[in-house]
């Protein structure tokens, strides 16, 4: 790795980790039981929407009022976004005249989108609607990263709330997520990337005369319009000069800040941000890649400060470091060492003065080898899901990075919200692991963790592993399923263990050359997203309910501290065993399997 | 469970409000305010027409122009309206082989040409419109260009560099050239004898 690697990952750690105390404090303001200073400048404008709405903000919800709002509000927003995909061609803001999207294709990006996925079947440029984009995915962009922060501070209650009956009012938290952090954020993160050159208007699309016109075969076509065959019945084809370039156009670069502060991931066109339009330079790089882990990252502060200990969320956040920076540093060794099959082709693969160097199939020059894997290692170890290199075409180790932080649960840092609370579930067995280890009834946060906590806790925890390997499972079974692969052998695997992967634990990432814009894996997908979202949410506001209705056990000599580095080190712990023990077999068939090909094949001189 | 059913509904219809039109009109009419020229697309205009976005690459295969990245949309290269990479793995037959045709082609066109092939070069990009080559890739081809239009590689090292930026702000991302404001420039009429 050169100089510049390790300083480019040195200054986007450190940039991240000096705003989580400033953001993470402002956080805990928002939803402070007290009023205060951020809480009052939108008091006005929160009573009306709540008067609209037929709210009452003062209501303390029991946990299962709070879980049944959670889901009514995402499942009506799920047939919200399939409607304006089915009803597009009818509807306005529709420049391009896009057709309706089918059936399973809208299902799985309604689902996608509400569980704050953001996997992608299709491609944006050419299928959605201005108007669908902004009126349904752009608003769970905001509306699902808001469910996830208003679950973790309602378990983040059940933690900190002592005899309690309730865990506060989602429509409260729903709000002021929306309101105080992710619009505000938004706005400012937009005209920074407008700055840069994301487009954000509404205009048609862009028809230019390109400087040299570039000659394509088309299939010939006979005089009645049916394909001409030549004598072996191959269909014949002819040179067609192509001298014009379409411009995509369109309000993208809002929904992008949105898509990158919410660990959402959705694009707003195909390629997501490697296409020049959604990223133009490195500064919109940094920008975007600080976005994907910085509302995770400080909520982890929000967490300490609610509990009153803010060594507690300090202990978190350095577990997901002490996960986060090896694998990065694995991923970038990966990817800057290069193609070991192109070596001997004669092509340069070295870093230098004048170049990158290394596997740059599927990367662009701006962002060189070391912004590609920094914005993949992120990108899968939050939630988030959005890419600026293919990583299809990463080598064997770097590719299976971001397949096994997907595959940890995305709690090292995790989607916004979720992600924490998942850290939680892990926290509440690892001190359960500790306890047996000493014969003593487990406590965390001084609340005692008793068999019907430690059963939500697993739960959370396990649902996400069984969905990867029996939703895997399903699909190398299944003709529909292997038919989407692109790539032979173990590479093919491996598209079909990444996506279920992804969809498993809400990321929304894909090695994008699985062609899964069909009724099967559409079907398959959905299906996973859906049950890694709401089966957890209601299993975590369960505990927290359990949670807040115990009083508090005064620490004693007995107790296991949780702020100190043998706790930090028994949490990582458990964190890699149960993602190693769940997936070691898998990924040995995947990307271990083609790394020890691609090192095979070059012994023998292929 | 019918009250929360009517809250879900309002709520969800005032946020669609506020973060589906409010956001996206406030973010385009402030963008449209400040920063018209990149909200638009940052278009090149040449004799009044637009050629093209400073963003955005094309194809170039003609010996006289530098070429940019291999590029995978379909159905012809730098196709803008359906961004793309291959997808190919690193194991993949394909892209062993694709890599030797670029290169074969690359030394057709530059037959004197021996030194290795800058990987940018003969790899195609993530969104198969990546406007920028390495510096590596703009020298690799410097020869080449100049002796097709009959130009010093002096001069035509002038204008790499003009278009070379470096990494911004000092540290982010990586020194690249971009392809299409250099070939523009170098259709440009020389005066001066320059």
């Amino acid at each position: 790795m050169t100089t510049n690697d390790y300083l480019q990952m040195g200054l986007y750690l450190a940039v991240l980790v000096l705003l989580v105390k400033p953001l993470g404090g402002y956080i805990a303001a928002l939803f402070s039981d007290t009023p205060n200073r951020v809480t009052r400048i939108g008091a006005g404008s929160e009573r009306f929407i709540y008067r609209l709405c037929g709210i009452r903000a003062d209501e303390d919800m029991g946990w299962k009022r709070y879980a049944l709002a959670v889901l009514l509000f995402n499942i009506l927003g799920v047939l919200v976004v399939y409607a304006l995909q089915r009803l597009q061609p009818w509807l306005p803001l529709n420049p391009q005249h896009f057709g309706a999207v089918s059936a399973d294709s809208s299902m799985n990006t309604a689902i996608s989108f509400a569980t704050n996925t953001n996997w992608q079947g299709y491609g944006g440029e050419s299928t959605m609607s201005y108007l669908t984009q902004m009126l349904g995915l752009a608003v769970q962009n905001f509306v699902s990263a808001a469910t996830g922060i208003a679950v973790l501070i309602a378990v983040i209650r059940g933690f900190s709330r002592r005899s309690a009956a309730g865990l506060g009012n989602f429509w409260v938290d729903l709000t002021r997520s929306t309101l105080y952090l992710l619009l505000p954020l938004s706005l400012l993160l937009t005209l920074l990337l407008v700055s840069q050159g994301v487009v954000q208007n509404f205009k048609p699309y862009l028809d230019v005369s390109a400087l040299q016109a570039t000659t394509v075969s088309e299939p010939a076509l006979d005089a009645a319009g049916n394909p001409e065959k030549d004598a072996a019945g191959n269909a014949l084809m002819k040179p067609v000069q192509v001298g014009t370039q379409t411009l995509p156009m369109g309000p993208a670069a809002s929904q992008i800040a949105i898509k990158q502060l919410g660990t959402n991931g959705g694009g707003f066109f195909n390629v997501n941000s490697a296409h020049p339009f959604e990223n133009p330079t490195p500064l919109s790089n940094f920008a975007e890649l600080l976005a994907i882990l910085l509302i995770p990252a400080a909520l982890c502060y929000t967490f300490g400060q609610m509990v009153g200990d803010r060594r507690q969320g300090w202990s978190l956040l350095a577990v997901m470091l002490v996960i986060f920076i090896p694998l990065l540093l694995a991923c970038t060794a990966a990817e800057q060492a290069g193609n070991p099959l192109l070596a001997h082709l004669g092509v340069d693969q070295h870093a230098s003065a004048l170049q990158a160097g290394g596997n740059m199939e599927g990367k662009e020059t701006r962002f060189g080898i070391v912004n590609s894997t920094i914005w993949a290692t992120a990108t899968t170890a939050a939630s988030n899901g959005s890419v600026n290199a293919m990583h299809d075409s990463f080598t064997p180790i770097g590719g299976l990075v971001p397949m096994w932080l997907m595959q940890l649960g995305e709690v090292i840092f995790g989607g916004v919200g979720s992600g924490l609370y998942g850290m939680l579930a892990f926290a509440v067995v690892a001190v359960f692991i500790a306890g047996l280890m000493v014969g003593r009834t487990p406590e965390y946060l001084g609340k005692k963790i008793e068999a019907y906590e430690m059963k939500m806790a697993s739960l959370a925890v396990l649902l996400p592993c069984a969905l990867v390997v029996i939703g895997t499972a399903i699909a190398v079974m299944a003709p529909a399923g292997v038919a989407g692969i692109a790539n032979p052998g173990a590479h093919g695997f491996s598209e079909m263990l990444y996506a279920v992967s992804s969809a498993s634990n809400n990321n929304g990432s894909a090695f994008a050359g699985l062609s899964a814009n069909t009724p099967f894996w559409n079907v398959l997908l959905g299906i996973c997203m859906f049950l890694a979202r709401f089966p957890l949410i209601v299993a975590m506001l369960a505990m927290a309910g359990a949670l807040a209705a115990k009083r508090h056990v005064p620490e004693s000599a007995g107790t296991l501290p949780t702020h100190t580095p043998l706790f930090v080190t028994l949490l990582a712990c458990v964190v890699i065993v149960v993602g190693a023990l769940t997936f070691l077999p898998a990924l040995a068939l995947g990307p271990i399997a083609e790394q020890l090909m691609s090192v095979h094949s070059i012994s023998l001189g292929h | 469970m019918f009250k929360l059913l009517r809250q879900s509904f309002m709520l969800l219809l005032v946020l669609t409000v506020i973060t589906g039109v409010l956001y996206p009109l406030a973010a385009t009419g402030l963008s449209q305010l400040v920063f018209p020229h990149q909200a638009n697309g940052s278009l090149i205009e040449r004799d009044g027409k637009p050629v093209g976005s400073a963003l955005i690459g094309q194809s170039f295969t003609d010996p006289k122009y530098f070429w940019g990245r291999p590029s995978a949309t379909t159905p012809n290269p730098y196709n803008a309206n359906a961004s793309s990479g291959s997808n190919q793995g690193p194991t993949h037959s394909a892209l062993a082989d694709a890599v030797k045709q670029r290169v074969t082609a690359l030394r057709a066109a530059d037959p004197g040409n021996t030194a290795p092939v800058p990987v940018d070069l003969v790899t195609a990009s993530g969104s198969g419109l990546d406007p920028e080559i390495s510096q590596a890739a703009a020298q690799y081809q410097l020869d080449r260009v100049a002796r097709a239009r009959g130009l010093s590689s002096a001069q035509v090292q002038a204008l790499v560099n003009e278009y070379t930026s470096g990494r911004q702000l000092g540290i982010l991302g990586e020194p690249r050239v971009n392809v299409l404001r250099l070939n523009l420039a170098l259709d440009m009429p020389r005066t001066h004898g320059s």
